[in-house]
């Protein structure tokens, strides 16, 4: 399938237009979504870490500090990831499996157009923009922690901004953004071959959407664990 | 013109198509006619090349799919036009948008030069004030005016239809048969008709082929189908008395 989305390209006024489209459902549209969900997270992280900071010993900067690197390291690239497996996975899945079962993939095969490369090339591309959305992520999440945590009194926005700029390691950065790389193929590509080699009708397309998502999520999972595994140890 | 030589194909070991033999003619409307299961859509699908035939040679023009280039093929698939069983339009377009489709794909030609000829189609297959609607906002008769419009926007030699007026209400179905054989001898192109609705045998075959379990059963015009004492054809066709009656009273006068 990956040899044929790249072989045999559609004409780049059709293909332009297609990538357009996916950026806007595939990325704008799950702007409001990943800002929601990573705004109230971070706020929770945050809180999370500070009522478990009973030692008075500990310095109140841990909260920035463990918000930082949970957001960082997993939270942004993975679990956003899963839940994109969800929201986009199903979305691509779905909508190439309706034209799937309703021949519009035939009619296209019938015109002599590659439709590998018609349907999920733009996907990639468009899912190619992820990691802008991962780094909004990381910045709304650590910042809905800070929120939470200064206006919740847990500690000072010094202190918070302290433990934000505390052992900071610029690869854990890059760590987080190889993976979102690795996991934006994984989104675009295995709710497509889901959606592509589907058969049956309506039913099967809320079937192949669901067990797409279980698929794209075990994915990131493994990939997730190998990529640490191989950068950070 | 196309020609089918002895196609056969399988699916899981079951022969699906044994070892069909016919020839479509140019300018003439073809019917594949056959009870559900008898094999007409994996026919239709093979000489689309949606199916890649076991054994066979399918002929366009007396050229061998099989033995075409890839460019050649690709060529040959652009002088295609096909109208599927449930249109297949493509739901995120504009009725023009479809139409301008392949025009916009195989074409260099401006926009503005494409949207006219999608507009002589539109006229041409008597489709009004719908330019600008999407697909889930026509009725049936015109998601089957709008698939016809696309498939003979790039001027094709050859119209394959799969069951072109199911689900549409007998005077739509009559409608969209005579549009079909009229843009057939218009265009003098080769259309292949794949139904299983009598009222289209009678209106527009002029030549049929009946399929039975993987068969070529029978073959011959709408004529010859009112004299024919092939059971199978006969038991088919004459399913029903209205039918019965009908060729009573041809085979009177």
């Amino acid at each position: 399938m990956l040899q044929s989305v790249f072989g045999k390209f559609t004409k780049w006024r059709i293909l332009k237009q297609l990538i357009l489209k996916d950026i806007d459902s595939l990325i704008i549209g799950s702007l409001g979504i990943v800002s929601f969900i990573s705004f109230f997270v971070g706020g929770v992280v945050s809180i999370q870490t500070a009522l478990n900071l009973e030692n008075p010993l500990l310095p109140k900067n841990l909260i920035g500090f463990a918000t930082r690197q949970s957001i960082i390291l997993e939270f942004a690239p993975t679990f956003i990831s899963v839940i994109m497996a969800g929201k986009v996975g199903s979305y691509i899945t779905s909508s190439i499996g309706t034209m799937r079962v309703t021949e519009q993939i035939d009619a296209l095969e019938v015109m002599g157009i590659n439709t590998y490369n018609y349907l999920i090339f733009p996907k990639i591309v468009a899912l190619s923009l992820y990691p802008l959305v991962i780094c909004l992520s990381m910045f709304l999440g650590i910042f809905g922690g800070y929120i939470a945590c200064v206006y919740g009194g847990f500690s000072s926005s010094t202190e918070f901004v302290e433990g934000i700029q505390l052992d900071f390691i610029p690869f854990h950065i890059t760590y987080a953004f190889i993976k979102t790389i690795f996991f934006s193929f994984i989104l675009a590509t295995v709710p497509s071959f889901h959606g592509y080699f589907m058969t049956g009708g309506a039913l099967e397309v809320g079937k192949a959407s669901t067990v797409s998502f279980v698929w794209t999520s075990v994915v990131i999972i493994l990939l997730n664990y190998l990529i640490t595994q191989l950068l950070l140890t | 013109m196309i020609q089918v030589d002895h196609i056969i194909k399988s699916f899981d070991g079951t022969q699906v198509l044994q070892g069909i033999s016919t020839v479509f003619e140019k300018g003439k409307t073809n019917l594949i006619i056959g009870q559900s299961g008898s094999g007409k859509t994996v026919f239709l699908k093979c000489l689309l090349g949606l199916f890649q035939t076991d054994s066979g040679k399918i002929l366009f023009e007396n050229k061998a799919i099989s033995e075409m280039t890839v460019n050649e093929r690709s060529v040959l698939r652009q002088e295609i036009g096909m109208v599927f069983q449930g249109s297949a339009l493509f739901d995120s377009m504009t009725v023009e948008e479809n139409i301008m489709f392949p025009m916009q794909m195989f074409t260099d030609k401006e926009n503005d030069e494409i949207r006219d000829r999608a507009n002589e189609v539109i006229k041409r297959v008597n489709l009004i004030n719908a330019n600008e609607k999407f697909p889930d906002e026509i009725s049936g008769g015109m998601k089957k005016r709008v698939a016809i419009a696309r498939s003979i926007v790039m001027n094709p030699k050859y119209l394959f239809c799969d069951e072109p007026n199911s689900g549409l209400d007998p005077k739509t179905a009559i409608l969209i048969d005579n549009l079909i054989q009229e843009i057939t001898s218009e265009y003098n192109i080769t259309t292949v008709i794949n139904s299983h609705d009598m009222n289209s045998v009678m209106e527009i075959g002029e030549k049929i082929v009946f399929l039975l379990n993987g068969k070529k059963a029978w073959e011959g015009t709408k004529e010859d189908i009112f004299t024919t004492e092939n059971e199978a054809v006969s038991n088919f066709v004459y399913s029903s008395d209205l039918f019965k009656k009908v060729r009573e009273m041809y085979l009177k006068t």
